[in-house]
């Protein structure tokens, strides 16, 4: 396996690619005493409209999410089981671009690292088991039907997209898993659960050779095709400006969303990523002026935020939190940013973000899991998450001004609102 | 990992645990008081107010400006409950010296900072700013309240509310709306005031740095602590069991309802209660994951969770309305099968290993370690997660069977649909 020493955050990595096109990552970790690893396929929540041998196919909202569930299920029981019985805590989770399957154990790891690579593998579900599901989903997706916090961000992405995927529920609704059998089930494993789409990332005190060595055992010889997904050919405006509704909640929240161009897989993704959460931070971050004034005159509390994001064709910038006017906190965030575009960044607070960016990148290393996500992600938009010190001290301020200047616009935001009843 | 407790002054110890292999350090400083009704909001709100500015950095930009000069170290105030304990303080986390580009030192700087949070607050006439004071009550306020927002979390609330009334267990680590609604900046300076004086003051370090330099950093930052006399901090009291089931239902426009079930235990047997508990609903291969959920589909989740510290146990639940009596029954019916010893050895043998599994990942997260020493000091006791884990490892089945025999049914909260069945 080929080795890599990444100096500036002390991290070694081992890496290989197997024949069956399954890249492998083991970031070692010696002194710690558990050891996690992270199974993922690229596909996930907005994959609904792909092609399968020549012909165009569209699955239920929620498929990929239900798939997750029924995972788990092996001829002999299952795995979720048989994982918790050697005291391994396993889990995974459905994302709109990628679906992680998960464990991290302090014994038994070859054997718990089996049980995971051939679960997520080797599908076994029935027409009884996958209607015996819908119980078990359709009250999930009930308690998040009760989240504010899902309803206003599901409703603030529907709001600035008008065909893009990433507007799809990811768990879908009670109405669309109904339309889902064994069959199509069977069919998006085929496609999707393949070692070329898939990457395997371990962390921990192993044996890196031990885990591609067990990864090739386990594993299917081949790989099948690359799939075209369809995610919507997304038209320049915000599908709503403004969508609103009544729950029970405390108080009125909201999230302001404005729709970024995407960016192309490779280097670059990582440098938009980070540039996007710098100008995130310079505009409403906890030490910005925004939020110090906001804060002091009682329109936001601690529950404020925002955060850059970024998947396949998509990219938003989103804040919002708790607030009395909802509306003068969303103006005032508009404004703020028009006035950075004008004025330009204040060079020395510019400076102070970059620092504390930087420790907040190297704190979420602390995280197993963060790293394992990130490698993944990295992985799937073409680039390396551990390269991100390089990436830093290549972007400069005109970077984040420009991206404040040209994507922070009127004309892209929408905004979500959560009211009392 | 070798953790080590330093009397620092009187009633102020620090919990020292060396670490290498993180990126960064904590440093957490905790003010302990029995929780009581009383009390509890005026001890939740102080910590937001020194947040808001000290006489060197007397605004929150002031502050932002000198964390983000130190690498975006971040001090975030924290209120907690454990046990009957009400835990008010901050944590702080920093790059480790290891990882700073030009080899620059964070912890004294920070150690300071966080002297100056608790010791010199910016004050107008002796007494905190009015506009800190007002607009933290109001933030407090709206975080009491905002606890409806997740009907997982308030169902949990109330079943303990109804369970522990006129406990200090039931008391809400943020106190209640009405006593925060009249805070007063006299109220919060006299409060202060008598937690410096007097409350005992645990501090916790984790990282690369030696219990010297930790312990020099932290005796100058606290150098003016006024200590008086400290008060000891009393262990938590039994729950006295109901003659007969305590029934609460509250109606609610959700869409799914919550089952809370709340438990005594008459046995102190921790390592056979934590077992049983663990079997009957603490993993995803417990009873109540495999029947109420995976058998029966009633639910997403059905979980329950052993308050160690207080002695009960407590299962939360997300159903659909009309299945109110069928889950009631099957979760009973589980606790019976516990009870009476129906359980495989699979199971036994995965509920030791899942909770050795646990105590052994402690020590890989700093946040843990400073929460489970946290609670160790709040309730008195030092054994360390090893010594935990062997006696998870050792406690026979009998042991657990007849501890769960002493677990009896005392509340059960339904949060309904308006209009709805039960």
């Amino acid at each position: 396996m080929k080795k890599e020493f990444y100096e500036r955050i002390s991290e070694t990595v081992y890496r290989e690619k197997l024949p069956n096109g399954l890249p492998i990552n083991v970031v070692s970790k010696p002194d710690f005493a558990k050891s996690y690893a992270f199974f993922a396929t690229r596909y996930g929540g907005m994959d609904t409209r792909f092609c399968l041998n020549g012909e165009w196919m569209n699955t239920p909202a929620g498929i990929a999410h239900y798939l997750e569930h029924k995972m788990f299920d092996t001829k002999e029981g299952n795995a979720l089981q048989e994982l918790a019985k050697n005291g391994a805590e396993p889990n995974a989770f459905t994302a709109n671009a990628m679906t992680g399957y998960y464990f991290d154990s302090t014994e038994k790891f070859e054997e718990n690292l089996k049980i995971l690579l051939s679960f997520v593998s080797v599908p076994y579900f029935t027409d009884e088991s996958v209607a015996k599901e819908q119980g078990i989903i359709s009250q999930e997706i009930r308690m998040i039907e009760d989240d504010p916090d899902w309803q206003v961000y599901a409703r603030m992405m529907g709001a600035l997209y008008q065909k893009n995927t990433a507007r799809t529920h990811i768990a879908g609704s009670v109405e669309s898993i109904r339309e889902i059998t064994a069959k199509t089930l069977y069919d998006c494993h085929k496609a999707f659960y393949t070692p070329g789409n898939m990457i395997l990332t371990v962390v921990g005190n192993v044996d890196p050779v031990r885990v591609a060595d067990i990864a090739r055992s386990i594993l299917p010889e081949d790989s099948g095709p690359v799939i075209p997904r369809d995610h919507g050919t997304e038209p320049d405006g915000v599908a709503e400006l403004e969508t609103s509704r009544r729950m029970e909640v405390s108080m009125p929240q909201f999230l302001l969303g404005f729709k970024c161009k995407p960016a192309e897989a490779g280097e670059g993704y990582l440098r938009r990523n980070l540039i996007g959460n710098m100008a995130c931070d310079l505009l409403l971050g906890e030490s910005s002026p925004l939020y110090l004034r906001l804060y002091g005159q009682g329109l936001i509390n601690t529950s404020f935020g925002g955060a850059f994001e970024m998947m396949p064709d998509t990219a938003y910038l989103y804040a919002g939190g708790d607030s009395r006017d909802v509306k003068a906190v969303a103006a005032e965030i508009k404004k703020e940013a028009r006035r950075l575009a004008t004025e330009g960044l204040d060079h020395d607070f510019y400076e102070r973000v970059r620092k504390a960016a930087f420790g907040t990148m190297l704190r979420g290393l602390n995280s197993f899991e963060n790293i394992a996500v990130s490698l993944t992600e990295g992985h799937f938009a073409g680039y390396d998450a551990l390269r991100f010190p390089r990436a830093f001290d290549s972007i400069g301020e005109e970077d984040v001004l420009a991206f404040i200047r040209d994507e922070l616009t009127e004309e892209h935001a929408a905004m979500s609102t959560i009211l009392p009843k | 990992m070798e953790a080590t407790r330093i009397r620092l002054a009187e009633g102020v110890y620090l919990t020292h645990l060396p670490a290498r292999k993180f990126k960064t350090s904590l440093l957490s400083a905790q003010f302990l008081t029995r929780i009581a009704a009383e009390t509890a909001a005026a001890q939740a709100l102080l910590p937001a107010v020194l947040r808001r500015g000290t006489v060197r950095y007397p605004d929150m930009g002031a502050l932002s400006a000198r964390l983000d000069r130190l690498y975006g170290a971040d001090i975030s105030y924290t209120v907690r409950k454990k046990g009957e304990s009400q835990c008010v303080g901050f944590v702080a986390s920093l790059i480790d010296d290891a990882f700073t580009p030009d080899g620059e030192k964070l912890l004294e700087p920070v150690a300071e900072l966080l002297g100056q949070l608790l010791c010199n607050p910016v004050t107008k006439d002796g007494l905190f700013l009015p506009e800190y004071v007002d607009s933290e009550r109001t933030n407090l306020v709206d975080a009491i309240r905002s606890i409806l927002n997740d009907k997982r979390e308030y169902a949990d609330l109330r079943l303990l509310q109804e369970m522990c009334s006129g406990e200090p267990y039931g008391v809400s680590q943020f106190g209640d709306e009405k006593t925060a609604e009249t805070l007063t900046r006299e109220t919060m300076q006299d409060t202060y005031t008598g937690l410096l004086a007097s409350a005992p003051l645990e501090l916790f370090y984790c990282g690369s740095a030696e219990a010297e330099r930790v312990e020099a950093a932290l005796l100058k930052a606290l150098s003016t602590l006024p200590r008086v006399v400290v008060r000891s901090l009393p262990r938590p009291s039994h729950h006295v069991a109901r003659e007969e089931v305590r029934r609460v239902t509250d109606a609610m426009d959700v869409t799914q309802g919550k089952l809370g079930m709340g438990f005594t235990c008459g046995s102190d047997d921790f390592s056979a209660l934590m077992m049983g508990n663990t079997m009957f609903g603490g993993s995803s291969n417990s009873k109540l994951f495999m029947n109420v959920r995976e058998k029966l589909s009633l639910c997403y989740y059905a979980s329950s969770l052993f308050h160690w510290q207080k002695g009960i146990i407590t299962v939360s639940s997300g159903i659909e309305f009309q299945n109110f009596q069928r889950a009631y029954d099957e979760i009973q019916s589980q606790m019976k099968a516990v009870q009476d010893g129906k359980l495989d050895e699979w199971e036994l043998a995965g509920a030791r290993s899942t909770l050795c599994n646990a105590y052994a990942t402690i020590g890989d997260s700093q946040s843990k370690l400073e929460n489970f020493w946290l609670g160790r000091a709040a309730t008195g006791r030092d054994d360390t997660p090893e010594e935990l884990a062997e006696g998870i490892r050792t406690v026979s089945s009998e042991r657990i069977y007849e501890a769960m025999r002493t677990v009896s049914l005392d509340t059960v909260y339904f949060l309904k649909g308006e209009g709805a069945e039960e």
